[in-house]
Parts: C-alpha cells; structure tokens; sequence
C-alpha cells in the first residue's frame, strides 16, 4: 500500500510539473516513469477538458479529443465495472451500453465487466478486480449492504472505488464519488407537473413497481403524500404490477370492468404505462394531451418518448442512466467535494418534447 | 383378537375374525390371497382402523386401542414386512436405532457397539458400520428381525419373509424365529410355503374370504387338509396336474421356435446357447443369482444384449430392446411383479391392454369398448378377482395382479411366452391355476419358458430343465433326469 | 351421455361421482369465487358490448377478463400436466423459454431492425420459427431429464437461469416495438369479433389436444412411464422418447403462449415477461388435482385449475387488495385449495361422508 501511495504521490507531482506545460508534452514524461503514473499523468488533459465536458453530459466530445494521450502513453486505465444483468430492464441495458461506450481503449480505459444480480456474486467479482490490481472499481450494487470488508480491502490495494445507480450502507470514506439518481426527486417532479395540469379532481389509477425498490418507494412516496394532502386528490387504485406490462393491463382493465371514474394513470415505469394504455384502447376511452385519460410514465424508453411526441401520453420522468459521463468526470477529476452526486433527470411533456429530445434522452 | 369387523368400500374385508397367539409360539396364519390376512394384520398393527371388535393383549381385562403403527409399536407389536422397509442408504446401526433415539444427540460409538451385540447373540452376518444395502436380501430381513426383537417385542409379525431368500438363508431365517421362540416371543408367520408351515410352526390359523375357517394344531392339520381348508374344497388338483404332463418328444416334435448362440448381455452371465421348440415347456433353474433370470432377460432384449445371435423360426433376427423381442412374437413376465411388471395406478384394463397397445401403435389406440371387451374376456378366462375393471392393478391382492399382467401378454397371442417366476408371493390356487395354463398354452402349440424358485413346480411342468450354476448354463436335464435328486445334484455341481 | 348415465342412478351415487372426481375440487374452487363475487358485487358478472378505439366491436367485463388472460396459462397447463405424468417433475423455465420465444417472434418479424415500419415476415413464418425454437429448447430440457437422469427442477434450472439473457441475446438486447396493428390481433381483437382471440387460440389449443388425446396413445404412454418406467421399458416402450415428447410438447404450448404475450402489447420486456408463470402453471396442474410425482393425469382438471388462479386474481385486483398484501391473500387461497385436493384430505373427506352415511343407514 505504502508503494502504491508513493507513486501516486509521484503522478501529482508530475502532474502538476505539467499543469502549465499542456497536452502535448505529456507523452515524454509519461513514457519514462514506472508505469503506474500513466493513469495520474492522464489527469492532465481530462482537467483541461472538464469544463466543456460538463455540459452535455451524454457527449463524445470530451473522450474523443483526449484520445491522444493515452495512446501517446501506450497506458490505459484499468477499470472493473460491476453492474446488474443488462437484460434487467431497458434502463439498464442503456446504462450498461452508455459504459461501454465510454470506457473504451479510445477514452483511455481498459476496462472488464462483471454482470451479475446477486450480491454475493459482485462481491466474488469485486475481490477478482481487486487481485487483478485494477485502478478504479465502478459498483452498481445488488444489495445495499456487506460491502464493507470488501471495500476496505479496496481501499488497502490502493484501488478507488466509484458507485453508481445504487447507494450502498457503508461509510464514505470507502468510495470515491456515488453517482446516483434522486428517485424522491424524480416523484416530485412528476407529482408537480402533473399539479401544474390544474384538474378540477384527479382521480389516479397507480401502478407500482415491485414493492420495496427504490424505484418504487420513491415515485410513489410523492403521490401518496400529495393524495393524503390534497381532498381533490384521489388515488382510485393502487396495485403493484411489479413493471410488468401485462400486469397492468389486467388492472386497468378490472378499474374498467368495475366501472370506476378516473382521469389519471401515473405508472412508475414506461412498460406499465403501456399496459395501461392497451387496456384504455380496448374499451375506447381516449388518452393522452387533450383526451380524457391523463398517461404519465417513467425511465423514457425511445418508444415511450416516441408515444409523447404522437400525443398519446402525456409525460414521461427521466431515471437517467447515463452515470458514465458523470464517472468519467470523478476520475479525471479527482474526487468531489460531496460524495453523492445527484444526476440531472428531467420530465418530459408532450406539448413541449421535440425529436431531438427523444433522440438524446430515450434509450 | 376377538371379532374383528373391517369393512372397505364395496368389500367386507374381515368378518368377525378370531385370533389367539400364544407366549412363545410360531403360528402361521395361512389363506389365499384376498382371504383377509393383510388385513387382519393391519388391523392389529395399527395400519387400519377396524369398524367392530377387540383386541386384549398380555391377558389383561380389557381391549387395548390401537390406532396408529406407533401404538403397536409402543405395545411390542412389531411386522417385519415382505418388501424391506429400512433404509438401503444408511448402516445397519443406523437403520437399527432409526426412529427410536432419545433427543438429538446421539452416541455414535455406543450405538454401534450395541448394534454389534444384538448381531452377534442373533448371529447375523453382518457389521454394524456396514451398509444396509451391501448386505443380502435374507440379512436385511434378519436385521429388520434384529431391530423388532431389540425394540422389546412381545408380538412378531412376519409377513412373507421368506419369498425372496434361497433355502440356506431361509434355514438361519427358522433358526432365529426358534431362538426368539424360545425367549417367549410370540410370533405369526405369514407365507405361501406349505412346507415351512410344517418345518417351523406349532400352530396354524386357517382363513378364506375374510372368515375364519379354524385354528389348528399343526400335527392334527395334514398338509393336504390344511391345502383343501384354505381353498374351501377338497381338492386333488396337486395331484392332477402331475397325470397331465405330457412328456414333449424332442425327436418327433422338434420345431425350433427360438435359437440362440452365444447370446450376453450386460447383466454379467456367461455366453450361453439355447433353443426352444414349438409347444415344449422348458425352464431355468438354479438357486437365486445364479443367472437364470438375466438369461431370459437377455432373451428379450431387457438387459443390453452385447454379444451371440438368435434365429427365430429359423432366420437372424436382432433383439435389441424389449420391441423387436415384442414384436417377434415373445413375451415376457417379469420376476418383480412390483417393479417391473405392474403399472400401479392404472386400471386393470389398461394394464390387459398395454403391452399390446404398444404393439399395435402410437397412433392407433384401443377403442374404449374394445379395451372393455378384452378386459371382460380375461378377467373371466383368467378367473381375475377385481372390483371392475377399473379398479387400479394396485388395488388387486398379488395373485390377481399376476393374472392381470399374463392376460397382458396373453393379449399378444405370443408364440414364445417367458415366465420368470409365475408362481412367487402367491395363493396355491391361483398356482396351480398358472401351472395348467402354462400346460394347456403349450398343448396348443405355445411355447414356453418357465422359472421358478419352487423345484416341484418346475418339474411338474417343465419337460427340459436348464440348470445354472454361477451365472453360468451347467447343464440340460431331460426325460428320466428330471427328478429332485439329479436337479439338486446338477445345481449344487456335486461329483456326478 | 353423463347426464343420462347419471339420470339412472340415485341421486346419492350421483353426489359421490360428483365428488370423487377430479375436477371437482377446481370447478367447485371456480363456483365459491363465483358466488363470493356475486354476493359482494353483482357486477362482477356484467358482460357489456362496447368498441375499442379503432372502432371494433369488443366485449368486456371481469369473465371476459378472466378468460383472456387465463388463456396463456391454460395453455402451458397443458403441456405442463404431460411433462409432470411423464417425468414426475416439472418445468420451471417455462417464463424463460416463453421470453425466449417471444423474442424471436420479434425477432424475425422486425429482421434486426428494432422499430420496422413494415414487418419483415409475414407473422405465421414467425410463430412457426418460435415453435420450432421453444421445442428445441424443449427437447434440451427432455434430454437432460431423460438420457442424462437430472431431476426435471434441477435440469430446467439452466434455461430457467439463462433463458432471459438468451431471449435478450436473440434480439440484440433490442426493445423492438411492432406497429403493425394485425400483430396485436393475437393478444388483442380481430375486427369485428368481439371476444378476445386469446380465448379463440386458448380453445384451439385444448380440442386439439382432446384430439390427440383420442386418437393417439399419448395418454396411456406418459401416464405408464410415469407410474413405472420399468415396467413400461418392459412392455415395449421407449420412456426417454416419451418424455422427451412431453417436453417437446411443452415447448410447442410455450411457443403459442410466448406468441400471445408479445402480441398482447406489441413488444417485450425480457426481465419481466411472462415472470413467474411457470409457477402458476405447476399450481394449475396441481389445483387440477394431479400429483406432482407423475402418473395418472386430468387435462381438464389442469385446465380449470388455471382459470381458477386467473380468477382469484382478477377478483383481488377487482377488490383493490393492496398491493403488499396482495401475495398474501394469493397464497392463502393456495394453501386451502391444495390442502382440500390433496389425496390424503380428500379420502379424510371420504371417509366422514361414508360415516354419515352409514350412521344414516342405522337411524
């Protein structure tokens, strides 16, 4: 650990030798020190570049000019990306293909993935990244908790550890940055826009996720407290169908069936949403901007976001997935002053969406 | 037990049945198969509840309730049950203490020292530490003996405990059943065996169609009153079948039906030759193990057949499995009605119709009432007792499933018929019913085979005998060779 | 014919029939749930013609409800009951292999393109590709239990694990969506009829299998190799065959359901697809009164004992159970109906009625 120490304290000293010197220097004085400077000797050029990175955070034009660097230094950045299975959700596959198009040998990074949906399962692939003597640990965990002796031993290698999508209970002192989004937020968000819709009453069919995520604690936390303080407020059925289409379908049709008023449909996710919508079309009751049914959604798949633009639904809460741009800004940069960084999600709006955004945001 | 009343849907199983066992007696309780003694059994174990009588225990005033296997058992009832009913997987220790340990811990040592003694003062081969399963038939029987008589049993049942041991093990089996005797355990002896009746037992409770027929002393009991008592007629159909023997005449009849060259399987016999001619009744026979069954198994494609060639009616076929024997017109009854013969929860109609069924087709099934008609016509030719004949086989006492699953093969009208063991776990009537088919069959140009473990069967019906001795073919007997003497002979591989 | 058999005999023998059969315990399941709607809400039996919003003519109602969306479980009952008679086990990839299916129906509807305009192939091509898939698929499972002996549970296990990831594989992690109205007539309404084709393929799918049943040995095969491989070996059966068959078939039932399912909302979501139905399939199998170590089997039974679990479904959603006790409630009524079809209960059952009666006999 010591060594490891060391020669990071060589990469800042270098690093700094070079802070005025620019980019293109870089390559002489990388090429000659022990290789594990190369990563502090990149963090160069990514602080040059920060600042224009930091606007688009989806974009590719930060990576592609630093490209030069690492190629000149002949080192790479040795990431081990932990991550939940990409065929969980459509969220996560745009998650999982937004990584590995950021961390590419092009970008400086040699980086391994580990997939899996159990924690014992990471945590084995965790230890394997940390015997292999990776730079960076990238976790999105399973669980919440047992990490802890994991990360420690992390922290012993002298390897950094970024979370992201998913917090963990363990003290701050072991991760770098975490990277996650504000599910609370996200259910404010929609809660208020759909406020902003000044309907004499609302009368919400909601369609939970599977009880207990994240995901669902926190988009149905905001409705519920609005509908506990609001008497125009009433939420007609709740029922969970576990972000399962077909689920939803049947409950909106048994609200149907039963003859229950209502004008509002807030599904925590974009499939139930659809669900909903197919049992809508099926006893011909109109939806979406201007219609009777109010369709509100969330993750913004391309499709569901193509939905809004057609004006079939009416809004769709961003969960955004692309943590890599924010990661990519933490090693680069060092680490930030607060520890948890809260992504930018937005809500979309069917009178407002354009194709552009359809195009930038669904995934 | 004084007048048990037992009552299943449709059958009055038990109708006032009396039975006394005395202190220190071996007392066989004989019938036919369906004559009720499973039943009454059962009822004094605790297995099925009974709608009437008492039972007294001990002498004491007063019936004594037993509900439940585990009431019996707490009285000193103990079975001993044809079918071994210990664990094959665990040690003979193991399977000695199962069940009756003191909370959770368990003194390994100490359980194995004392399963040791109770093995040596019972004089059973076997170490406490050893498997169950390595162990034979007969000393797993003796075990399971071992474990009822440790348990403190005042009462032994055993329940055909001898159908599936050779003599010699049959022999250490009496040897222990007069050892316990002696220590003042009454014990009911269930069997088929006239002869181990009379080899071992003092007195004979005699049953048929769920009554008491009487009980006996067995010197007052002669065996062919005992025979005729429990088929409710006098009968000399032992004695018939003898004259309707008619010796096959190799030289004049000889149309072979089947032969094989050098046939083996994987079932570890020796290549063996043999043929069969057109109506002659011939048999394997040898103690158990010796082969003679994996050589008809291997006759019918059962076991894999790795090397010899059969000729049926003179041409090369190929036997592979269990079809093509099938469908060149062989069939086979199986040694181990339970496990390879009876399909259990089928109805007896289907069971008649299976096998040819399978001949006839995939895509071509039995109407229903062609099933019907086939049935009907075999549970009546066979005299099949059976509720209906959608009664599941299981249901059927063992004689009649053993009829059933003939009227199976029957039903393929077979030119060559394979009987592996007819006769065993069954009712004398039902025997000697099987003995005349199996003659009659042949009069009319059937072929057959036929096994058994009972000598006198085979030589009543057999004009050729093959004899095996160490999963080997030793010898062929025919004609005037065919008495008890030169067959012992022969299968013991005695000086000749 | 039944009734005028039934006509002949006394009304008390008629009673006993009634009850010894097999379905009785689902039919009478289905009843209660019946009667318990009609007591607490009438409406539950309302059937009203009204016109989707393409201006089709459909019917809705909760029966209908129940219908159409137990047809998917009635049809993997089918082949479930088979593989369960012939194996003693069961299936439990059928969700996987139903994602797995599905997939592919897309698959080779959109030809690699997520969002086609047109399909690619005409929709029969693609559903015959899915059957000859899912029976693959089928026939690996059959493999594993027959010729290499791996307990049926632990052998599906593999494609139960895999299967999503394979499904996901199939589609290149694509979420493709079919615009083609004709597709959603599988899951949805032809025009101009007004019951749900799901019902119309559900009905199909069980004549012809009555048929098969009639006119092929199929019933007395798997029923003989279940009970006794042995014997059935004996008497010139292949029973590897045999039970590769019943899975086999299994596989084409998933085939048809896996249809159904993507057509209902046009797309798919592999994680949550058909999720858990494998589950309800064994529960229909067993409900329908068959043991789940194999042998004698009642299709009928099978088939009833899923409409039973859709029922119960659709009357917890139509009483708006929450959603957390919603599993809860489910598995209570699990239980009870279990515990009344288990053998031991029923001849418990028996014999107190065979009491009543004698003691009615001594009055």
């Amino acid at each position: 650990m010591k060594k490891k120490m060391a020669v990071l304290l060589t990469g800042a000293m270098v690093m700094a030798t070079l802070a005025g010197c620019g980019g293109g220097e870089a390559a002489p004085a990388a090429t000659e020190p022990a290789a594990e400077e190369a990563p502090a000797a990149e963090e160069a050029p990514a602080a040059e570049e920060a600042p224009a990175a930091e606007e688009a955070p989806a974009e590719e034009e930060a990576p592609a000019e630093e490209a030069e660097a690492p190629a000149a230094s002949g080192e790479l950045i040795t990431v081990g990306i932990i991550n939940n299975d990409p065929n969980e959700s459509g969220y996560r596959t745009a998650n999982d293909a937004d990584l590995k198009a950021t961390f590419t040998e092009e970008n400086g990074y040699s980086a391994s993935f580990a997939y899996s949906m159990k924690n014992d399962e990471q945590i084995a692939a965790a230890q394997k990244f940390i015997q292999d003597g990776v730079d960076y640990l990238l976790l999105s965990a399973a669980d919440t908790s047992g990490w802890d002796s994991v990360l420690t031993d992390a922290q012993d290698a002298g390897v950094q550890v970024i979370l992201f999508d998913r917090t963990i209970d363990a003290d701050e002192s072991l991760y770098l940055a975490s990277i996650v989004s504000d599910m609370d937020k996200e259910g404010e968000t929609a809660v208020n826009w759909l406020e902003s819709q000044g309907l004499e009453t609302y009368n919400i069919i909601h369609l939970q996720g599977v009880m207990g995520s994240a995901a669902q604690e926190g988009r149905s936390g905001a409705l519920q407290a609005k509908a506990d303080a609001e008497a125009n407020w009433n939420i007609v059925e709740q029922q969970t169908a576990e972000w399962n289409a077909e689920n939803a379908q049947q409950i909106v049709q048994s609200v149907i069936s039963s003859g229950k008023e209502f004008n509002v449909i807030y599904a925590e996710n974009d499939d139930m949403a659809k669900g909903a919508v197919a049992a809508l079309d099926a006893a011909n009751i109109s939806h979406g901007v201007g219609k009777d049914v109010i369709i509100m959604g969330f993750d913004c798949n391309k499709w569901a976001l193509e939905e809004l633009l057609a004006g079939n639904w009416n809004y769709d809460g961003q969960c955004n997935p692309f943590q890599s741009s924010y990661i990519d800004d933490v090693i680069k940069n060092g680490a930030p002053a607060e520890k948890t960084i809260i992504m930018d999600e937005k809500g979309f709006d069917a009178t407002t969406i354009t194709q552009e955004d359809v195009d930038t945001y669904g995934i | 037990m004084r007048n048990i009343h037992k009552i299943f849907p449709g059958v009055h199983a038990l109708q006032g049945v009396d039975f006394t066992l005395r202190k220190g007696e071996i007392h066989a309780l004989m019938g036919e198969n369906g004559a009720g003694k499973s039943t009454l059994i059962k009822v004094l174990t605790g297995v099925y509840g009974k709608e009437d009588g008492e039972i007294f225990l001990d002498g004491k005033e007063g019936a004594v309730a037993i509900h439940s296997p585990q009431d019996a058992q707490n009285m000193g009832i103990s079975t001993v049950y044809q079918e071994i009913t210990l664990c094959p997987n665990l040690t003979v220790a193991e399977n000695m203490f199962i069940g009756r340990t003191a909370g959770a811990v368990q003194n390994w040592k100490k359980m194995n020292a004392d399963t040791e003694k109770i093995l040596q003062s019972l004089q059973i081969p076997a170490k406490a530490a050893q498997q169950l399963g390595t162990c034979s038939l007969a000393v797993q029987q003796m075990i399971a003996i071992a474990r009822a008589v440790d348990m403190e049993c005042k009462v032994l049942i055993l329940d055909e405990p001898t159908s599936s041991l050779d003599e010699q093990e049959v022999e250490k089996l009496f040897k222990l059943m007069r050892d316990l005797r002696a220590k003042g355990v009454g014990i009911i002896f269930v069997t088929h065996f006239l002869e181990q009746v009379y080899e071992v037992c003092d007195r004979i409770t005699v049953m048929r169609d769920g009554k008491l027929v009487g009980e006996y002393e067995i010197e007052n009991l002669p065996r062919v009153q005992l025979v005729s008592k429990m088929l409710g007629k006098e009968v000399d159909d032992l004695s018939d079948i003898k004259s309707e023997v008619k010796t096959f005449d190799a030289g004049k009849d000889a149309v072979p039906v089947l032969e094989a060259e050098g046939l083996v399987s994987n079932a570890g016999i020796k290549p063996f030759d043999f043929h069969i001619n057109k109506g002659e009744v011939n048999g394997f026979t040898g103690l158990l193990g010796s082969g003679r069954s994996e050589c008809v198994r291997a006759i019918f494609g059962a076991d894999r057949v790795i090397g010899g060639k059969v000729k049926m009616g003179g041409k090369d076929v190929k036997i592979a499995k269990p079809l093509d024997a099938m469908k060149n017109g062989i069939a086979y009854l199986p040694e181990d009605r339970k496990v390879d013969g009876i399909v259990g929860d089928l109805s007896v109609r289907d069971n008649i119709i299976l096998a040819q069924q399978v001949l006839k087709g995939f895509f071509k099934p039995f109407s229903k009432a062609e099933a019907n008609k086939v049935a009907d016509e075999y549970i009546k030719l066979l005299n099949i007792k059976t509720a209906s004949k959608d009664t599941p086989i299981k249901s059927l006492s063992g004689g009649n499933q053993q009829k059933v699953i003939l009227a199976r093969w029957l039903f393929t009208h077979p030119e060559y018929l394979i009987l592996d063991e007819p006769t065993r776990g069954i009712d004398v009537g039902t025997k000697v019913d099987i003995q005349k088919l199996v003659l009659k069959l042949a009069s009319e140009g059937m072929s057959v085979t036929f096994i058994s473990s009972e000598l006198d069967e085979m030589l009543r019906t057999c004009s050729r005998l093959i004899v095996m001795r160490d999963r080997k073919a030793v010898g062929e007997l025919t004609g005037d060779d065919l008495n008890q003497g030169t067959v012992m002979n022969t299968i013991a591989g005695g000086d000749k | 014919m039944a009734n005028s058999e039934n006509a002949k005999t006394s009304s008390a023998s008629f009673l006993k029939n009634l009850v010894r059969n097999q379905c009785f315990i689902p039919v009478a399941a289905l009843l209660l749930l019946a009667v318990f709607n009609l007591i607490a809400d009438p409406s539950f039996f309302r059937i009203t013609l009204g016109y989707n919003s393409a201006g089709n003519p459909v019917l809705s109602g909760f029966i209908i409800d129940i219908v159409n969306n137990g047809s998917e479980l009635a049809i993997l009952a089918i082949g479930m009951t088979l593989v369960t008679a012939a194996s003693g086990g069961q299936d439990i990839s059928v969700g996987a292999a139903i994602a797995i299916a599905g997939s592919v129906v897309l698959r080779v509807l959109c030809g690699g393109n997520a969002r086609p305009e047109t399909l690619q192939a005409p929709i029969i091509v693609a559903f015959l590709v899915a059957c000859v898939v899912a029976m693959l698929f089928g026939a690996f499972n059959g493999v594993l239990v027959a010729y290499f002996k791996i307990q049926p549970m632990i052998a599906t296990l593999i494609l139960y694990t895999a299967g999503r990831s394979i499904a996901a594989w199939i589609n290149n992690n694509e979420l493709p969506v079919i615009s083609d109205p004709k597709f959603a007539y599988f899951g949805g309404f032809i025009p101009g009829i007004p019951i749900p084709t799901p019902c119309f393929i559900a009905i199909a799918c069980m004549i012809v299998i009555g048929i098969v049943l009639k006119v092929t040995n199929l019933r007395l095969y798997t029923q003989s190799v279940g009970i006794n491989q042995s014997s059935s070996k004996l008497n010139g059966l292949n029973p590897e065959m045999i039970k590769v068959m019943a899975f086999v078939i299994l596989g084409l039932c998933v085939a048809v359901a896996g249809l159904i399912k993507v057509s209902r909302v046009s797309s798919i979501n592999y994680s949550v697809i058909a999720k858990d139905i494998e589950m309800d399939a064994i529960l229909a199998v067993a409900l329908g009164g068959n043991a789940l170590s194999g042998g004698k089997f009642n299709m009928a039974a099978s088939i009833i004992g899923a409409f039973v679990i859709q029922c119960l479904t659709t009357t917890l959603y139509k009483f708006g159970v929450s959603s957390t006790a919603l599993p809860a409630y489910k598995a209570v009524v699990v239980i009870l109906l279990v515990v009344v079809s288990a053998p031991t209960v029923r001849e418990y059952l028996n014999k107190i009625s065979q009491k009543m009666k004698l003691s009615k006999e001594v009055a």
